[in-house]
């Protein structure tokens, strides 16, 4: 899974001079080339990833550019707001653009809390001169004796700026150093910089989502991601992370009545920002309190408006947390939607019962299962009373109960 | 196109019956296939059509309808297809600028409480318009009016009454005048509502819509939950006018989706569990 899938982005001129080889990757020179970024398999859209491998297989192989990823957040707002900044984090390394958008945190406080990323064989635009650890000079030594032929292949790609791969993983524990984050160009968007005029042009749209909307389309202009403009020699692509949106604090009152009166300013603002990322070399993750929203009509409008839709269920805070069942597991991950993207049929998941769990190097989704239960006391049911438990034993978990009572 | 559910209707692109509102609909799954079936269809059939793209851009769609065999290009060029890109014109009023150059149809954006009048505007002038008896200009058949889809227009604050106003508009002119189909698209939300007393638009929608249209292809998740194989199934249900009275006859058929087509088949005869 950690190969390099760096040579999408790369000229064929910087392939080694010894690849005797006359198997040649077939290239494709009207394609953009982005680092960071792949064609599709199924489609050929350009797809980028989410920081999170495991996320990436299940939308299909990653986030089609133009399009919007959905995340409805957990109860506390800890494993979406994780995904947002792995979304970011991704960016970063992979020198793409970012524009950040919230009201509640100050966007600069969250790019500072992104992951550090864990670069085993990559180099990144590091400050190379300080002094490394000892461990350089002994991995000199130690030629390697199994694979003598790569040998020669250059230890670190340290002519690339950024890194070109697909997908990273990060260290959660440890926070993004400033050098790298320093270098990704980032555009901010905070609420409360924001003087929202009031205007009533717009009977549809709240003033902060407008405004959200019109800094957005700026920044697209401004730096060039629009695809009308002409092709320019360097394109980039432009992450857009909007957190909590439909929230009280973005002046929505979605979340705060069973009738809100701006009932369509959510959806017409998902309508505008799906037009803007269409027409742009850019993508995006929303994330939404759907807990919070009563409506559940408006909540499967939202999710239309949005091209991937992913809903997150944490055990924390609930009883599912002491569940043996779940002990595993951090959480549930539903799939609400899947793209229909340039194609008929969509890429559907092989089973929508996933769960969830944030490790220190990784956030992994996996398929959910009930873990082995091998304690001593762990009771067997006998024959006789199968019939009568055969539909219970599926769905209880906890199976370390009852049932002293042993006939032989 | 998809032949199998031709041979279901029992319309070939030769053949078809005229003056038909086709109402789509969806729950708990994505009815979306039809539409462009029923795109390639009319442009095979040489009709003049008129589509309102509203949730995708025409990339897609184009996209789309070459795997199906048609060039949406070539056909908006030879005037044969009037494509309104929801998307592109819905910018420029979200986003005010200091020059305004969208067109009208979508000025339901600016106040809603308009209504659909100039997109029904838009519509009638795109189908309606003839030739004008100029050289060259090749000639058309009857004219389609395709929707995708309508529930956005409730997303975006217009209310139910005023899409039900349109479509009625829309069924007087070009059913009924000019002999010409209406396929729409309405999408519903999650469970069929049983209290009727919410505000539940899109329900009330799809009540009105179904009520005006005369053929209805309902596409719904399986009721026994998320199978990979089966994509769902759809219930055509005809509304036939006799001498005698109304005349309702309903089939049911499960569907799976390929890259390019669809196959429809009697329920529990997937060939997965055959």
């Amino acid at each position: 899974m950690a190969a390099p899938v760096s040579s999408v982005g790369k000229p064929s001129a910087e392939r080694p001079p010894f690849s005797s080889t006359s198997f040649q990757k077939k290239t494709r020179s009207k394609l953009i080339s982005i680092p960071g970024t792949r064609p599709s398999v199924q489609n050929g859209q350009l797809l980028v990833s989410t920081g999170v491998t495991s996320l990436d297989y299940l939308l299909g192989g990653g986030l089609a550019v133009g399009t919007v990823l959905l995340i409805e957040e957990d109860r506390f707002d800890s494993y979406s707001r994780m995904i947002l900044k792995y979304f970011l984090a991704e960016g970063v390394v992979c020198r793409h653009e970012l524009f950040v958008a919230s009201a509640q945190d100050n966007p600069d406080d969250i790019l500072q809390e992104l992951p550090a990323p864990i670069l085993d064989d990559v180099a990144i635009h590091k400050p190379v001169e300080q002094p490394r650890l000892s461990c350089e000079p002994q991995d000199n030594l130690d030629a390697m004796k199994i694979a003598w032929r790569y040998q020669n292949l250059p230890k670190v790609q340290s002519a690339l700026a950024s890194s070109s791969r697909f997908g990273h993983y990060y260290d959660v524990s440890k926070t993004m150093e400033p050098e790298i984050r320093q270098a990704a160009k980032c555009h901010r968007f905070y609420l409360p910089e924001h003087p929202t005029q009031s205007s009533t042009t717009h009977s549809r749209m709240i003033e902060s989502y407008s405004a959200l909307l019109k800094s957005l389309q700026e920044v697209i202009h401004r730096e060039g991601f629009d695809l009308s403009t002409p092709m320019s020699m360097s394109r980039n692509i432009l992450r857009v992370g909007l957190h909590s949106l439909g929230s009280a604090l973005w002046n929505d009152d979605l979340s705060c009545h069973d009738d809100p009166m701006h009932s369509h300013a959510l959806t017409t603002f998902l309508y505008g920002l799906r037009a803007l990322l269409r027409s742009s070399l850019s993508v995006a993750v929303v994330t939404v309190p759907s807990h919070l929203i009563q409506d559940q009509a408006l909540m499967g409008n939202i999710t239309r408006l949005c091209d991937n839709a992913i809903a997150l269920e944490s055990f924390k805070g609930s009883e599912r947390e002491t569940n043996p069942l779940y002990k595993d597991y951090h959480g549930l991950l539903h799939v609400r939607q899947v793209p229909h993207l340039n194609c008929l049929a969509s890429q559907l998941p092989d089973h929508k019962d996933l769960a969830f769990k944030l490790k220190r190097k990784q956030f992994s989704i996996e398929r959910l299962h009930l873990p082995p239960d091998l304690s001593e006391t762990v009771s067997r049911v006998s024959r006789g009373e199968l019939a009568g438990a055969a539909a219970v034993a599926s769905a209880c978990g906890s199976g370390t109960s009852g049932n002293k009572h042993l006939d032989f | 196109m998809f032949t199998e559910l031709n041979s279901i209707l029992n319309a070939t692109p030769d053949s078809f019956t005229q003056g038909e509102f086709i109402l789509v609909s969806d729950r708990q799954s994505d009815a979306s296939f039809l539409i462009h079936h029923f795109l390639s269809f009319y442009l095979r059939a040489r009709c003049k059509v008129c589509f309102l793209g509203l949730v995708q851009s025409f990339s897609h769609y184009s996209a789309i309808s070459q795997r199906l065999g048609v060039s949406l290009t070539q056909a908006r060029e030879k005037g044969q297809l009037i494509f309104l890109e929801g998307l592109k014109e819905s910018l420029s009023i979200l986003i005010p600028q200091e020059t305004t150059t969208g067109s009208q149809a979508m000025d339901f954006l600016r106040d809603p409480t308009v209504g659909l009048q100039r997109l029904y505007e838009f519509v009638r002038s795109s189908v309606s318009s003839d030739g004008g008896g100029e050289e060259g200009v090749e000639e058309w058949g009857p004219p389609v009016l395709l929707v995708d889809d309508v529930s956005v227009l409730l997303s975006l604050g217009v209310s139910a009454g005023a899409v039900l106003d349109f479509s009625h508009y829309c069924r007087a002119t070009v059913c009924s005048q000019l002999q010409g189909n209406i396929v729409m698209l309405v999408r519903c939300h999650g469970e069929e509502a049983e209290d009727d007393g919410s505000d539940e638009g899109s329900e009330w929608l799809l009540k009105g819509l179904t009520h005006q249209c005369s053929l209805t292809l309902h596409v719904q998740g399986l009721p026994t939950g998320y199978c990979r194989d089966i994509h769902g199934q759809v219930e055509v249900c005809w509304r036939r006018r006799r001498g005698d009275g109304q005349h309702t006859q309903k089939k049911l058929f499960q569907y799976k989706v390929h890259d390019k087509g669809a196959s429809f088949f009697a329920p529990g005869t997937s060939s997965a569990v055959l």
